[in-house]
């Protein structure tokens, strides 16, 4: 069990090392870094408790794509010129008070959600059953989720598809003047109709299609 | 305390009897891609250094080692540094959990399969870390594609598992290979085969889907500003993905171990031979695609991803459940 605690409090470290990191650290794309360490190492500690299909599902889902796209924001921002223009060195630091006051706000909540929080009694038995089945992690989620949970399940479901829809919606336009390849146009081309004979008038020339 | 010692000593025995074979064949592999692909061009390939060249990559790694490393002034150091350590390390992790026979495996884990698509789906990330500390144009480009182009093609993949998980019922990768004792998958899966093996070349940013790495364009991608061991290592662990993937592919869909017929000449020999010559099967197939098709472009690849695979896997999930539900085969029933 030694070994086991090593590995724990190894992992936590590391955890709470790097969420502090990725508010202190300068740069920006520092911090992306540092909370994908984040979510690696919260992903071993969720296998080290036995949930390795929540831990591998966090790889990928988060580190594997959340935070990729993240990095690729992060990295198309021009940080250290924004960085000039937002927060100038010789100025009174006007952002300070504003996020000292936001931290406050979070930290109070915080203490009202923690202080008002009550331990299910129902869940502790459940628990204790839990670890008993020998049944594989994932079949047990699995036959929660799509049974008893359905119908949460798949309003999520919903609300992420309707948030992506939305975003293409906003970010899509149609630009007029752009030539597109249509496969079906290329396919269907003949012989006969590449080659078109046409009588020029002089000094107009030929329009070719566009 | 002496117990776990002993532990830790056999397991580590465990790894290096993996770890040493893999390398000696990611080096072998490179001179056999080299030369599959001087053979479909009428070349010789590296035919010079030991017998039929088969030391040329040998000597290709002493001369890495040689080499001066690098660093440009301007790069980002430590993660400069990391880049090729984190490729390499992601992609030799991963072969903890492959199964070379029924009992011949590092870490027969439950999630298997998940596993290897965390790790496989962390490889972008020696890319984009190597791309964006060069601090230089064209390696920042190269990451930026790939990062892209692997991230579009991990969601085909990764529902292209689902459709071989609902023929399984298991995330275990021993459990996935047993499931096609009778029938391998790639029979009645076989769209979904092809679908894969394209979409493990876009993974692996292999041609003719290497827009990361275009060396017309791009000099070489992302590795442009590396030299001496760190490229070697960026190329190691390109191997090692690409072999890994093959692995992938044959677990999946050619029945990982087992042989083709059970029958008496093919059942005498064993399990880890057949399943390294599948493996070997595939990575000419691979070899062979980059010799003969040409490089692809960069909408075309987005829109293949997208629009063609990701549509085709998802109809082929529906079809797979629904055939499996009304003629009650779904396993764990």
């Amino acid at each position: 069990m030694i070994i086991h605690a090593i590995f724990f409090y190894t992992f936590s470290f590391i955890a709470i090392i790097s969420a502090i990191m990725v508010t202190v650290s300068r740069n920006t794309v520092h911090s992306v870094f540092f909370l994908i360490l984040d979510f690696i190492s919260i992903s071993c500690l969720f296998i080290m408790i036995g949930a390795e299909f929540l831990g591998m599902i966090m790889l990928i889902v988060y580190v594997g794509a959340v935070a990729v796209l993240f990095l690729f924001v992060v990295m198309m921002l021009n940080v250290a010129q924004q960085k000039k223009i937002l927060f100038k060195e010789t100025e009174n630091p006007t952002h300070v008070p504003i996020g000292l006051i936001i931290t406050l706000i979070i930290f109070f909540e915080l203490i009202v959600v923690i202080g008002g929080w009550k331990y299910k009694p129902e869940l502790l038995n459940s628990i204790s059953t839990q670890t008993l089945t020998e049944t594989s992690n994932t079949l047990s989620l699995g036959s929660i989720l799509y049974t008893e949970y359905i119908h949460l399940f798949q309003l999520s479901g919903m609300i992420l598809l309707v948030s992506m829809i939305g975003a293409i919606v906003l970010t899509f336009r149609k630009r007029s003047g752009l030539k597109r390849q249509s496969y079906l146009k290329q396919i269907s081309r003949e012989k006969d109709d590449g080659i078109e004979l046409t009588d020029p008038e002089f000094n107009k020339g030929v329009k070719i299609d566009d | 305390m002496w117990h776990y010692i002993n532990l830790l000593f056999i397991e580590t025995y465990k790894i290096l009897f993996l770890l040493i074979p893999l390398l000696v064949a990611v080096a072998m592999i490179v001179w056999l891609d080299r030369r599959v692909w001087a053979f479909v061009q009428k070349r010789r390939g590296p035919n010079v250094v030991g017998p039929f060249g088969l030391f040329q990559s040998l000597a290709d790694a002493l001369k890495y080692i040689f080499k001066e490393i690098i660093i440009p002034a301007s790069s980002n150091k430590i993660i400069f540094v990391l880049a090729p350590i984190v490729t390499m390390t992601l992609a030799l992790v991963a072969w903890a959990v492959i199964p070379f026979s029924e009992n011949f495996v590092l870490a027969d884990i439950n999630v298997g399969i998940l596993y290897l698509f965390a790790v496989s789906s962390l490889g972008v990330y020696g890319i984009i870390m190597g791309g964006w500390a060069s601090n230089s144009k064209y390696p920042f480009l190269g990451a930026i594609r790939s990062a892209a182009q692997m991230v579009s093609y991990e969601v085909s993949i990764g529902v292209i598992i689902i459709n071989v998980l609902l023929c399984v019922g298991s995330l275990n990768l021993s459990d996935i290979v047993m499931a096609q004792k009778n029938l391998w998958f790639v029979i009645p899966l076989f769209p979904m085969f092809v679908i894969f093996f394209i979409s493990a070349l876009a993974e692996t940013n292999r041609p003719p889907f290497d827009l990361p790495e275009a060396e017309a364009e791009l000099v070489a991608g992302y590795q442009t500003e590396y030299s001496g061991m760190m490229y070697a290592m960026f190329w190691l662990g390109e191997y090692a993905n690409i072999l890994l993937m093959c692995a992938m592919g044959s677990i999946l869909f050619l029945g990982g171990w087992l042989s083709p017929i059970e029958i008496y000449p093919f059942s005498l020999i064993p399990g880890p031979i057949w399943f390294i010559f599948k493996i070997i099967l595939l990575f000419i197939l691979f070899a062979l695609v980059k010799a003969i098709v040409p490089r692809y472009r960069y909408d075309q690849l987005m829109k293949l991803g997208w629009k063609i695979f990701l549509p085709m896997s998802l109809i082929w999930v529906v079809l797979t459940a629904s055939y499996l539900f009304y003629f009650n085969l779904l396993p764990n029933n």
